[in-house]
């Protein structure tokens, strides 16, 4: 039945998605899968159910049970953006709270709905793992970092005015669907897309702050043997400075090639 | 602005960059790039060596797992059976990375795998030749993408280069990377949940024993460890385990990526000695923000309970933390000052329990529903004085009472900030403090409850 809404090119994809996986391990691709119904429809609907069921050779009941119990996979049609704005504590306290309310407000819809011209869908989400760039909102899960909420209004007059604001990290804006295809594990094939997003610096702070004062660890010898030999006498401590070099002892196997590239 | 003071030089000696260093270089995630910064030269060394001995410069090294619990690594690698060698084991062996990332306040495995993936995958081709295992999957979070991107194509680089596949840098040694996209799952994060997951199952944790040593995924011996601890493996096998044991402390040896966020002039990531104290990472931060004094913080992440000012000076290593009644977690340092409100903070973590909790256990599942609402009642300003008893006795049910760490780390908000901040409380319940929130008139003031 889901034949008549998942064309063949949809099949070929879930062969090569459940081909990843150990033989016998099929089940492993359910994940996957629905992500790859999510990129042909959007959501996953019923009949996206079924082809997963399909495929892997389960029953329906078994697929929904796993599709409802994950946040990513919506039930309904969203829109074309799908903003989510981190609402858990930090970002709470940094404005977070504030932006939910104004954009609440303004797309005049709730928590995980989607507004009546089918452009935008809003959710509060949990914590975005970018508590250092916060307070922080997502569009089609890519980082907009430090957005207060008149900030996160504008993020939203431009994508209504059809523009497509560069994200603060990661790639460009794609559609969710696009998205849902990289989730389903397909390389981002956009020219450039990859390289987008040079890191902020709260990612960079500490190991500049060490690059600005010259500090680096010292003692660090890579040719420092895999095969230690012990202690000279039982609960001897080694100072905290620099190992003995690697003169006195013989390396565990063959040295690693000087020239890296040679081997390749 | 405020002004960004300058770190003394006590906190500055504590800063180790190790793992954080490359990712200053430009465009380090791509494979030419990476193996000018020696890239792969930890893997070349590593495949001269028998895996046993690998195991041992591990276990030698202290090092602890960096996802939270802080399980020695080598001893995690060392459970796994082992055939004498040139035998194959009657089950494949599996290495599982935890790259979900997601605890409230942590923030320093997307980085890593944004910046430098190729760290993180030199450091499984390690770790799977140690245990031999010939499939690893890395685990991402649904929503970070962005670093599932550049992971994806790191993996495919790797595999052109030879450094995946078969007969790997011609040592006979084999192995395949898949990188596994999740959906949006905090238990996801919780290993065993995490393994259900990738089996293509509701994410809800395991009863142990059985261990995932022994019958892991698919049944079958397998090592689960965080993104940070596997990127840690190249510089120990670089550097040796006595270099590694120069950081830290002698229980809590290493570097580690402490990641500071909130009140602070410069948050951001800061990779430090295991040890290094509350008041050296304010320092490193660039001091406290103007106007904002500290009042609460966790140290690592909403499941480790709060500590507050009289901490600044408590080492931040395993043992540390744990004297002083909470936990090292995953280090996400997350600091609050006077202008937040540890009742709101215990609120907004107690919803994302409710949300998050799989539901297999019955205190995590109701315990985190009720306590959400009773919360909720103090904020709106319909608090009673029972609350506070109510709240305590939840947590009582669920600390301890539940099939993984998401009940305990559930409990640890509410619990810590009671402890400390009752006054914040009481201050609601009996007026002082306006709510937060106006109540909902058409709601009741429990939904199902009693009264």
């Amino acid at each position: 039945m889901s034949t008549d809404v998942f064309g063949a090119h949809v099949y070929e994809r879930a062969r090569e998605i459940v081909s990843r996986y150990p033989e016998g391990r099929e089940r492993s691709a359910l994940l996957p899968l629905l992500h790859l119904v999510q990129a042909e429809q959007g959501h996953v609907s019923p009949a996206g159910s079924a082809f997963c069921a399909e495929v892997l050779g389960l029953t329906r009941a078994q697929v929904a049970a796993v599709a409802t119990f994950y946040t990513m996979y919506k039930r309904r049609p969203t829109g074309d953006w799908l903003i989510s704005v981190c609402t858990n504590t930090m970002c709470g306290v940094l404005g977070g709270d504030r932006t939910f309310e104004a954009l609440r407000e303004h797309l005049g819809v709730g928590h995980d709905e989607t507004t009546e011209d089918g452009t935008f869908t809003l959710e509060h989400a949990e914590c975005l793992a970018a508590c250092d760039y916060g307070p922080v909102l997502t569009v089609n899960y890519e980082y907009f970092d430090r957005v207060q909420a008149d900030e996160a209004l504008r993020i939203v007059a431009a994508l209504r005015a059809g523009e497509r604001p560069p994200p603060s990290r990661g790639a460009r804006l794609c559609t969710l669907r696009e998205m849902s295809m990289q989730l389903a594990g397909y390389a981002d094939e956009r020219e450039g897309a990859l390289a987008d997003g040079p890191p902020g610096e709260p990612t960079l702070a500490g190991a500049r702050l060490a690059q600005q004062h010259g500090i680096s660890v010292p003692g660090f010898d890579p040719d420092t043997p895999i095969k230690e030999p012990a202690p000279a006498e039982p609960g001897h401590v080694p100072p905290p400075t620099a190992p003995e070099p690697a003169a006195d002892r013989k390396p565990a196997g063959e040295p690693p090639a000087k020239d890296k590239r040679k081997a390749r | 602005m405020s002004a960004v003071t300058t770190p003394s030089a006590d906190a500055l000696a504590q800063l180790t960059p190790v793992l954080t260093k490359r990712w200053l270089s430009p465009e380090a995630w791509r494979l030419e790039v990476y193996e000018t910064l020696d890239g792969y030269a930890a893997l070349r060394k590593a495949l001269a060596a028998h895996p046993d001995d690998l195991i041992q410069l591990v276990k030698d090294s202290g090092l602890r797992g960096r996802g939270g619990a802080g399980f020695p690594a080598g001893m995690k690698w060392g459970f796994i059976p082992q055939e004498p060698d040139g035998q194959q084991p009657s089950k494949p062996h599996y290495l599982v990375v935890n790259a979900d990332e997601g605890e409230p306040g942590t923030c320093k495995d997307l980085p890593l795998m944004m910046t430098d993936p190729h760290s993180l995958i030199e450091g499984i081709i390690i770790a799977s030749y140690a245990i031999r295992a010939h499939q690893a999957f890395i685990y991402v979070r649904g929503e970070a993408v962005h670093a599932a991107r550049r992971l994806r194509h790191a993996v495919a680089e790797a595999r052109r280069a030879g450094y995946l596949g078969r007969n790997i840098l011609d040592s006979g040694f084999d192995l395949d990377v898949v990188v596994h996209s999740g959906a949006g799952a905090y238990i996801c994060g919780e290993e065993t949940a995490l393994l259900d997951s990738l089996e293509g199952f509701r994410g809800q944790p395991r009863l142990r024993p059985p261990f995932p040593a022994t019958h892991g995924l698919y049944a079958s011996p397998t090592v689960v460890n965080n993104v940070e601890t596997i990127a840690t493996v190249p510089y120990i096998v670089l550097g040796g385990s006595q270099w590694f044991r120069s950081m830290g402390t002698e229980k809590s040896p290493g570097p580690k990526i402490f990641s500071v966020s909130g009140r602070v002039n410069n948050p951001g990531q800061y990779e430090c000695a295991l040890g290094t104290t509350l008041r050296q990472l304010i320092e490193l931060a660039g001091g406290m923000q103007d106007g904002h004094r500290l009042r609460f913080w966790t140290p690592g992440g909403s499941s480790t309970p709060l500590l507050t000012d009289e901490h600044l000076d408590v080492p931040m290593d395993f043992e540390g933390m744990m004297a002083a009644g909470t936990l090292l977690g995953t280090t996400a340092v997350q600091v609050f000052s006077d202008a937040d409100c540890p009742v709101y903070a215990a609120y907004r973590w107690m919803e994302f329990y409710h949300h998050e909790s799989c539901g297999k256990c019955t205190p995590c599942r109701e315990g985190n529903y009720w306590m959400k609402q009773v919360l909720w009642r103090i904020l709106t300003g319909r608090g009673t004085h029972e609350d506070l008893d109510t709240l305590l006795d939840a947590c009582d049910n669920l600390l301890g009472r539940a099939f993984c760490a998401l009940g305990d780390g559930a409990a640890a908000p509410v619990m810590s900030s009671i402890q400390y901040f009752k006054q914040d409380y009481l201050d609601y319940i009996e007026g002082r403090t306006a709510p937060m929130f106006a109540p909902d008139p058409e709601a009741e003031a429990l939904v199902g409850a009693y009264r």
